[in-house]
């Protein structure tokens, strides 16, 4: 099978090409420079360098989020536009999932998490069974303190990945304290070639034109319209 | 040269067929058209009921309903219009300006597109579209002069040839839009107010003496803060007063004072500009008052006259292709690069 993965849900641009279910290239960069501008560039190096043309894909995989909104949207609407063009499906993988496989040789639990603000962080919980990471608690937005309290409870050490770390690192530390275990930086990035690999072995659903990012949360204006609503009742 | 190929949709090789997309603000877009003139079609899909409630477009719901619709829209326009990805010469896109993240779904869909199809992308300038509507309803002939009057613009852009555009004047606050949609708010009309106080200056009568901003004399540029405070300020006297104003004919006064000012001005800058044609352009182009009034004023003066019908007034993505087209001819190429741009110069096209 032939896949492109993209991701550009944080500030980590990652666009992987699996060739015959081999990954044969990756594009990752950290940098705060705009994706929308070097996604497609991107794109078409990694492409070329491969010797493979769009026509020749039979998947698109990419980052559907939770992350940065506007992020996830480039992302989202370049796999999806170009799965339905080439009439080849489309599947999204959680930036949660996809960070979590850096913790795969990981003797415990690990929690992925992305800065939200506030205090707050969307993370998941997940743990690596004969080498495949499962989802323990699911995907949320949570303030971090309120989650590190739940981790100390559970049995076993924690990994914890994110490339938000150095906000979290002290409440990491004071909370969790031994059980606690931070990852290296190198696996705090999300690798695109993981993301490839998660969304080749995942089942197509729905139809591509339905297809959008998982937010996690509603639009700001939207929660508050509701909260209205509900008052008023 | 060669075979004339005729392929079901009528193209032959010398047609020109351009796949144009549109999502500046509230309305996800795409049309196809044929030699920058032929809308063979034009699909809107509008979000005007999910922002009713927020009196206004909220910016991230724009962009979130952007990317659920844009291919449902992508593949609703090509089947109407009975084309494949192989009958297309390019893909034209709104880059800006407008809301950024609105922007960003159209651009990044266009590229995708490009990408994959391998076509030439041609990112076009919101108001250089809206000014092609008038090219799709008759011929452009030049020197023109467009009223460009929207929910985020107000201009008079002179034209000398096809792709050449410069702005003479413009709004140093409110847009006309903006203006009607602020004082329908304060005359507790509903959201998008504009069509409501024209169907109510219709009613009413301009009894009530509201402000005219003629700026400098020499200047071609517009305001419409003064005047929308102005009505805010008649209102309030009024009810301190325990009177209460016929809202028909506040309506009619506001619509008189900004009708009077835009026509003016732009008989004035058609004169000094020596033109003999005239374009009306922008959501706005859709008031009946303002239609009728610089109509009669260019019959006066012996101006042709061109306003789109409704359909072409608001925003849509037939003029992103009609305007693109022309930008096609003439070997204007975008690449991978292209970026929504929310404050894009229109002299930068
Ligand atoms: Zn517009």
């Amino acid at each position: 099978m032939n896949v492109l993965a993209i991701d550009t849900s944080s500030y980590v641009l990652g666009v992987a090409v699996m060739k015959d279910g081999w990954l044969v290239g990756e594009y990752i960069t950290y940098l705060k420079k705009n994706h929308s501008v070097r996604l497609m560039p991107a794109i078409r190096a990694l492409m070329e360098e491969v010797d493979l043309t769009p026509n020749r894909l039979d998947r698109i995989v990419v980052s559907e989020g939770p992350g940065s909104y506007t992020g996830v949207r480039i992302g989202v609407t370049t796999a999806k536009t170009m799965a339905w063009s080439l009439k080849i499906p489309v599947v999204g993988v959680s930036s949660l999932e996809v960070l979590a496989q850096n913790g795969r040789h990981f003797n415990g639990y690990i929690s992925p998490f992305i800065d939200a603000r506030r205090g707050q962080v969307y993370t998941g919980l997940y743990e690596s069974k004969n080498g495949i990471v499962q989802q323990v608690k699911e995907d949320q937005i949570i303030i971090h303190r309120e989650w590190l309290n739940q981790l100390k409870e559970m049995d076993k050490p924690v990994c914890m990945l994110s490339i938000d770390m150095n906000k979290h690192n002290d409440d990491i530390h004071a909370i969790l304290g031994e059980k606690g275990i931070i990852a290296t930086v190198t696996d705090c990035m999300p690798r695109p070639g993981e993301l490839a690999r998660v969304g080749m072995e995942k089942k197509v659903e729905g139809e591509t034109h339905d297809f959008s990012p998982n937010y996690i949360r509603l639009a700001e204006a939207e929660a508050k319209w509701m909260e209205s609503q509900q008052t008023s009742k | 040269m060669g075979d004339v190929r005729v392929t079901n949709n009528g193209k032959n090789t010398q047609d020109t067929i351009i796949l144009g997309v549109e999502t500046s603000c509230d309305e996800t877009a795409v049309a196809v058209v044929k030699n920058g003139r032929d809308i063979l079609s034009n699909t809107v899909s509008s979000q005007i009921e999910s922002h009713k409630r927020f009196g206004g477009v909220v910016p991230e719901i724009a962009s979130r309903h952007h990317v659920e619709q844009i291919t449902y829209i992508l593949e609703e326009a090509m089947a109407e219009a009975e084309v494949s990805f192989d009958d297309i010469d390019a893909i034209a896109v709104t880059e800006g300006p407008g809301l950024v993240g609105a922007l960003l779904i159209g651009v990044n869909a266009a590229k995708a597109i490009a990408f994959s199809q391998n076509k030439p992308l041609i990112g076009v300038h919101h108001i250089a579209g809206h000014i092609y509507a008038n090219h799709i309803v008759e011929e452009l002939t030049f020197p023109l002069l467009t009223l460009v009057v929207s929910g985020g613009h107000t201009e008079l852009v002179y034209m000398k040839e096809h792709g050449s555009f410069e702005v003479i004047g413009e709004t140093r606050d409110d847009a006309v839009g903006e203006a009607y949609d602020k004082v329908a708010r304060t005359l507790g009309l509903p959201y998008p107010g504009g069509p409501h106080i024209d169907r109510l200056a219709h009613e009413g009568e301009a009894s009530i003496t509201l402000p005219r901003a003629w700026l400098e004399p020499d200047s071609f540029d517009f305001s419409f803060s003064g005047l929308k405070s102005a009505v805010i300020n008649t209102l309030h006297n009024a009810k301190q007063r325990g009177e209460t104003l016929p809202v028909e004919n506040l309506a009619a006064s506001f619509q008189e004072s900004v009708i009077e000012v835009l026509v003016t001005k732009t008989m004035k800058a058609a004169k000094e500009k020596n033109v003999d044609r005239v374009l009306l352009a922008g959501g706005v182009a859709a008031n009946k008052g303002l239609r009728k009034e610089l109509s009669d004023a260019c019959e006066a003066e012996g101006l042709k006259l061109t306003i789109p019908p409704m359909s072409l007034c608001t925003d849509n993505a037939a003029m992103i292709a009609a305007a693109g087209t022309i930008l096609y001819e003439k070997g204007y190429r975008s690449g991978d690069r292209l970026n929504g741009q929310p404050g894009l110069e229109l002299s930068s096209q």
